[in-house]
């Protein structure tokens, strides 16, 4: 396997008496797009603020290329860094903004104004160099601020929540927009965020976070389809979660309510008696009995809200509910609230909780 | 409604009497020096007098070395403890508005009998001592204004993150405060610097203690023994004041604009 590019090891943070970061791994490929998920206060932005040098480790120790840089200064790291807060010097216009790192650097001023013509066209703002940042809307400022970021040619770009301050609509197109600049570039990126929409939608890996902890590091597929704990299971997507007890653990059989579903395969190390949380993704689940589908359990619907394409249902399983979602029909009336209903699903698709 | 603006009137006109009847006052006064004619004779006598001039250089070049000594002193500290250390604010505003609460003379005091010429630090011994004496006690005195000024030029930037994505970029310290924090706050300590210098060239306390020929003691020795050129020099030095407040006044509208704000 080839060496990571960025190595995070074993790094641990205190502040006092308290732990935000407790041995976190990671590997980043080259040219990889990883994305740091998780709520607010589970140690994400500690992490990138200790890759970019802004906090110690209290233990452990950061790699690029080959390189300890555990105990450099930020501005030895050659790290670009956006932040959320948009951070763009307010005496300088936007072409001073961007070139700022350049200069730092000592790059000739000619060159230095070759760089930033380029940067402002990928940025697709080229003829906002003069203007200063008070001029310029939130997505036009948070994109200087990327093409600040990577005007110097950094090793590895670190956004920390650089869309939160945006609206909805900016917020959908600029992430498209950073993601297409970094697979142009190739540049490795590390992406804060706590809107899961956000990074599954973008990133290579996921590393999903809770209590200062990785939780679980995968694609996007597999951190939604096969979220390895409870945690990463309720925080990516929506779930619905059943508590069932392994009735015959040789057969795979669990019983939900007062009805049993066979999980076959599933229920690696559970014994008979054993209480589990099974949980199904709202797509994996189907109203009234569905070919391929090997599993079922009748409820009563209790909520019914029409969304247009989409009608969303809730079914009453015992003391649990169901949301499943079905496509609109217009020759189908909707189900009434009240009704027997039969969910279906295959047992393949229920994931066991530990 | 009517009657409410009538009332507002009133005390603006009151108000502005309090003011400027003393000012227009002093005015007339100061240019009543010739008999049966209004002249600019006093001012003419004040500006051509030689302890005029030599005092008043004084004072601003004093007030220069303080207001150097004072940008050196505060805003780095300022900068720091908004940076690091923002939980010793309150300490740090308490002992900045010291020098409004102890009296010049009791600081001025202090100095000479910490500093005097039997001391073992002996400044008071030569005259660049006591010059230097001076603009740190004038640095002190002004240190409310300047900090105040200057601390509130940080609170309109967000001094952490700037700092950061400057650090991040390969700025220095040096390269962060004179090229970032120090063009963002500029504005903030040209106001603290000309407070200062109004400050600087009235005080009377401090110069005359330590016995300095500085502008103060010339004002306070014409009024003791003219009639006219003190009323003169009590308006020039008033212009100067309102000189300097009109000088913050335009200034502070080229102050850069904050550009954290949200889409």
């Amino acid at each position: 396997m080839a060496e990571p590019f960025l190595s995070i090891q074993h790094v641990r943070k205190s502040f006092g008496a308290t732990t935000v970061v407790q041995d976190f791994n990671l590997d980043v490929e080259p040219g990889e797009f990883v994305s740091f998920l998780g709520p607010s206060g589970c140690g994400k932005t500690t992490v990138l603020r200790m890759v970019a040098g802004f906090e110690e480790p209290s233990a452990g120790k950061i790699v690029v290329a080959g390189k300890d840089i555990t105990r450099l200064k930020p501005n030895q790291r050659n790290v670009g860094m956006v932040f959320q807060a948009y951070a763009l010097f307010p005496n300088l216009t936007v072409a001073q903004n961007i070139a700022f790192g350049l200069k730092v650097a000592g790059m000739p001023k000619a060159d230095a104004d070759r760089r930033v013509a380029e940067m402002l066209d990928i940025i697709k703002l080229p003829q906002m160099g003069d203007r200063y940042p008070y001029q310029l809307s939130g997505g036009q400022q948070q994109r200087i601020a990327l093409a600040r970021a990577i005007a110097p040619k950094p090793k590895l770009l670190l956004l920390d929540e650089p869309l939160s301050a945006l609206d909805a609509k900016v917020r959908v197109s600029l992430r498209e927009e950073i993601r297409s600049i970094q697979k142009k570039l190739g540049i490795t990126t590390i992406f804060v965020t706590h809107d899961q929409e956000e990074a599954l939608s973008i990133s290579d890996r996921i590393a999903v976070m809770y209590g200062g902890k990785a939780e679980q590091v995968g694609t996007p597929f597999e951190i939604y389809n096969r979220p390895a704990t409870k945690f990463v299971a309720n925080f990516v997507g929506t779930l619905n979660v059943l508590e069932g007890t392994v009735t015959d653990a040789a057969s795979g059989k669990v019983q939900v309510n007062t009805q049993e579903v066979s999980l076959k395969g599933k229920l690696n190390g559970s014994k008979s008696g054993d209480t589990l949380s099974l949980a199904l993704r709202p797509e994996a689940i189907s109203l009234g009995r569905q070919p391929g589908r090997d599993s079922s359990l009748s409820g009563e619907i209790s909520e019914v809200h029409f969304l247009g394409s989409v009608i969303r249902v809730r079914v009453g399983i015992g003391g649990s509910t169901v949301s499943l979602d079905t496509f609109n029909s217009p020759a189908t009336p909707p189900p009434a609230v009240g009704e027997k209903a039969e969910i279906s699903f295959s047992s393949g698709d229920m994931l066991v909780l530990h | 409604m009517k009657g409410g603006r009538f009332w507002a009137w009133v005390v603006f006109i009151l108000g502005a009497a309090y003011f400027f009847i003393p000012l227009i006052a002093t005015v007339e006064f100061s240019m009543r020096m010739r008999r049966g004619a209004y002249s600019f004779d006093a001012y003419q006598i004040v500006l051509g007098d030689a302890r005029f001039q030599a005092t008043f250089l004084y004072s601003v070049v004093a007030a220069i070395f303080t207001i150097i000594l004072g940008v050196l002193i505060v805003v780095p500290a300022a900068y720091w403890i908004r940076l690091r250390l923002p939980q010793i604010r309150p300490i740090v505003e308490f002992i900045t508005l010291l020098p409004l609460v102890i009296p010049a003379i009791v600081i001025v005091f202090g100095y000479i009998r910490m500093y005097g010429s039997n001391s073992p630090l002996p400044f008071l011994a030569s005259d660049m001592g006591t010059n230097a004496l001076l603009v740190v006690g004038y640095a002190t005195l002004a240190l409310p204004y300047m900090y105040r000024a200057v601390d509130t030029g940080l609170r309109t930037i967000d001094v952490r993150t700037l700092t950061e994505a400057a650090q991040i970029l390969g700025a220095g310290w040096g390269t962060i405060i004179t090229r970032v924090i120090l063009p963002n706050v500029l504005i903030a300590v040209l106001s603290g610097a000309f407070l200062t210098f109004a400050i600087v060239i009235g005080e009377f306390t401090m110069a005359s203690l330590l016995n300095r020929p500085a502008f103060g003691p010339y004002l306070q020795n014409i009024g003791a023994n003219r009639a006219y050129e003190p009323a003169a020099l009590a308006i020039i030095a008033f212009v100067i004041t309102w000189g300097c407040m009109s000088l913050i006044q335009i200034l502070s509208r080229f102050a850069p604009r904050s550009s954290n704000r949200p889409n």
